[in-house]
């Protein structure tokens, strides 16, 4: 049996049958890591001791009972590095505390295991934006793995981790998903606690499951939501129990297709797949019916303004002062500024500048302002789908992985790849992201993901299509 | 946008071929987000959060779960008496 085969559900059975340990799980996932990983870049590091002395402590009558779970370098676990993938920290910051998804893994009995690789800050859709070590698609190392949650998906797919935690701001978690093969899932915003998680834009962030299987994710979903006192956008929401969506049959559901998101722009062996997962959903019994996102044009420009904008203020606690790299200077603006311009890499600079521009006295109306009404229109193009259907259809990212380098010198053409998943945020509506087939690209086989978007707090239909669809083209 | 002056605002030091590169990169970006200015927005409230609660409080209590000092000093990059060490502020 080779652990990092499992799904979630698979290694909770060997654990009740006594086939295996949790000490033995997570000693022959360091072996995994240190045989596969140099190649893929996936963790950026992982502490052993930490997690067999959980793993020791691990009450397997919990529901993840002894589970190890690679975390997304930007979310704290007490006594692990944390860096987001940043000069600014790497190596120079331990938390001191636990984010509260990582206390409900803990209370649901999980391990955190390894940091999982990134774009700097999560911003960008590639992972070429680490600042530490590139990462790429175990399906392909001359390809992106996707970003900014690209670590996370990449281990997954790899079979060097089980499940991951990513994070999702403009589709993180979805796109990673989409090109390494693997499930992804956005919850709502207010879903899952922020508190831990180092913000890149406060109103669009969201913490989600990064799996195998739809079952695994909805099992990860349901421990790490629910509210919390310490975030005050965290919804107080009862938590469903989201593994009952698991099995049930789609008859009934009726689905959008939003014509904008099959427009001019996608690759058309992308599109064939998502077609025909879309039919084969039909095929199931789901009503397939038209819908239209009319702003879906204005999604990316609306979500540069206020994603920069709230990352420049996010931001700002990077200064040298309490923590991260410090550079040698005589006043504290130039303590400031050089500390600042040695840590941060080239897409958080320019990000943070743009921010600053955006929000700056003179340009408020006339870009954050207009951006936050534009947002307005946006969700609307949402209720009025959502009045229709329970949920929509759709690919997740116009292309399959692009080659390293492909969009380095050309920030404005990596961002408009982000137009299916973008919306999403801006609307605070949840989406998952599940592999329907691959395409053949220069003699390799790229995964494509279907996406499915949802009400608020719809996660229970993600993961019954999901699931569905996923059991049906196996 | 004169991406120098901006920069300072922001608090990061450019080089010279970064001012460059990033002027370029940022005139482009914020053309394209020009295409905001075309949309009808009359009458329409911004969203600043989407489905966002308002008004949380809690009583006003110290919960005893805040970090220690030692825990919020343990990554300081310099550390006298207890505090955060900085360059002197006023002269």
């Amino acid at each position: 049996m080779n652990v990092a085969d499992l799904t979630i559900a698979q290694l909770r059975e060997a654990y009740l049958t006594k086939a295996l340990t949790p000490a033995e799980a997570i000693t022959a996932l360091a072996g995994e890591i240190d045989r596969k990983d140099p190649a893929i870049g996936g963790y950026l590091s992982y502490d052993l001791d930490l997690a067999l002395a959980d793993a020791a402590r691990a009450d397997l009558s919990l529901p993840l009972g002894g589970v190890p779970i690679a975390i997304k370098d930007l979310i704290n676990v007490e006594g692990h590095p944390c860096s987001c993938a940043s000069k600014i920290l790497a190596g120079k910051y331990t938390s001191p505390y636990d984010a509260t998804v990582i206390r409900k893994l803990r209370a649901a009995g999980a391990i955190p295991f390894g940091r999982t690789n990134m774009d700097e800050f999560a911003m960008g859709s590639s992972n070429e934006n680490s600042g530490i070590k590139p990462c790429y698609n175990p399906h392909d190392t001359s390809r992106i793995p996707g970003g900014s949650s690209g670590g996370s998906a990449a281990v997954v797919a790899s079979r060097t981790a089980i499940a991951a935690l990513g994070t999702d701001t403009g589709g993180s978690i979805r796109q990673p998903a989409s090109h390494c093969g693997v499930v992804g899932l956005k919850p709502t915003y207010g879903r899952v606690s922020r508190y831990g998680l180092v913000a890149f834009a406060s109103s669009l962030d969201q913490c989600g499951p990064m799996t195998r299987t739809v079952s695994d994710a909805a099992a990860l979903l349901e421990v790490i939501s629910g509210a919390c006192d310490r975030d005050s956008t965290c919804l107080s929401d009862e938590v469903p129990r989201y593994s009952d969506a698991i099995g049930r049959e789609v008859k009934g559901l009726k689905i959008g297709l939003p014509a904008e998101y099959f427009a001019d722009g996608l690759d058309p062996q992308v599109k064939d797949r998502v077609e025909s997962a879309v039919r084969q959903l039909e095929s199931l019994g789901a009503e397939i019916i038209p819908v239209s996102l009319p702003n879906t044009e204005h999604a990316v420009a609306a979500y540069y303004v206020i994603a920069t904008a709230e990352a420049s203020a996010n931001l700002a606690r990077f200064d040298g002062v309490r923590y991260g790299h410090r550079a040698e200077a005589d006043d504290l603006i130039e303590l400031y500024k050089k500390s600042r311009a040695e840590g941060f890499g080239d897409e958080v600079k320019r990000r943070i500048i743009l921010g600053t521009y955006v929000l700056s006295s003179g340009y408020y109306d006339a870009y954050y302002l207009r951006a936050q009404k534009v947002r307005t229109l946006i969700r609307r193009d949402f209720d009025d789908a959502f009045a229709r259907v329970d949920l929509i259809a759709s690919p997740v990212s116009p292309t399959p992985a692009f080659k390293m380098g492909e969009h380095h010198s050309d920030p404005l053409s990596m961002y408009l790849a982000d137009i299916y998943t973008i919306s999403a945020n801006l609307a605070g509506i949840c989406g998952i992201s599940v592999p329907c087939g691959t395409v053949s690209v220069e003699g390799k086989d790229l995964p494509v993901g279907l996406q499915l978007l949802g009400r608020p707090m719809g996660e229970m239909d993600l993961i019954r299509a999901g699931h569905a669809y996923e059991v049906s083209s196996r | 946008m004169k991406v120098r002056e901006v920069a300072h605002l922001a608090r990061i030091a450019l080089s010279d071929e970064e001012a460059v590169r990033y002027q370029e990169q940022m005139d482009q970006i914020l053309k394209y987000v020009e295409q905001l200015n075309r949309i009808d927005v009359t009458g329409i409230e911004p969203t600043a959060h989407a489905g966002a609660v308002f008004d949380v409080v809690r009583e006003d209590v110290a919960t005893g779960t805040s970090l220690s000092r030692a825990a919020a000093l343990q990554n300081a990059p310099a550390v006298s008496h207890d505090q955060f060490r900085m360059p002197k502020v006023v002269e």
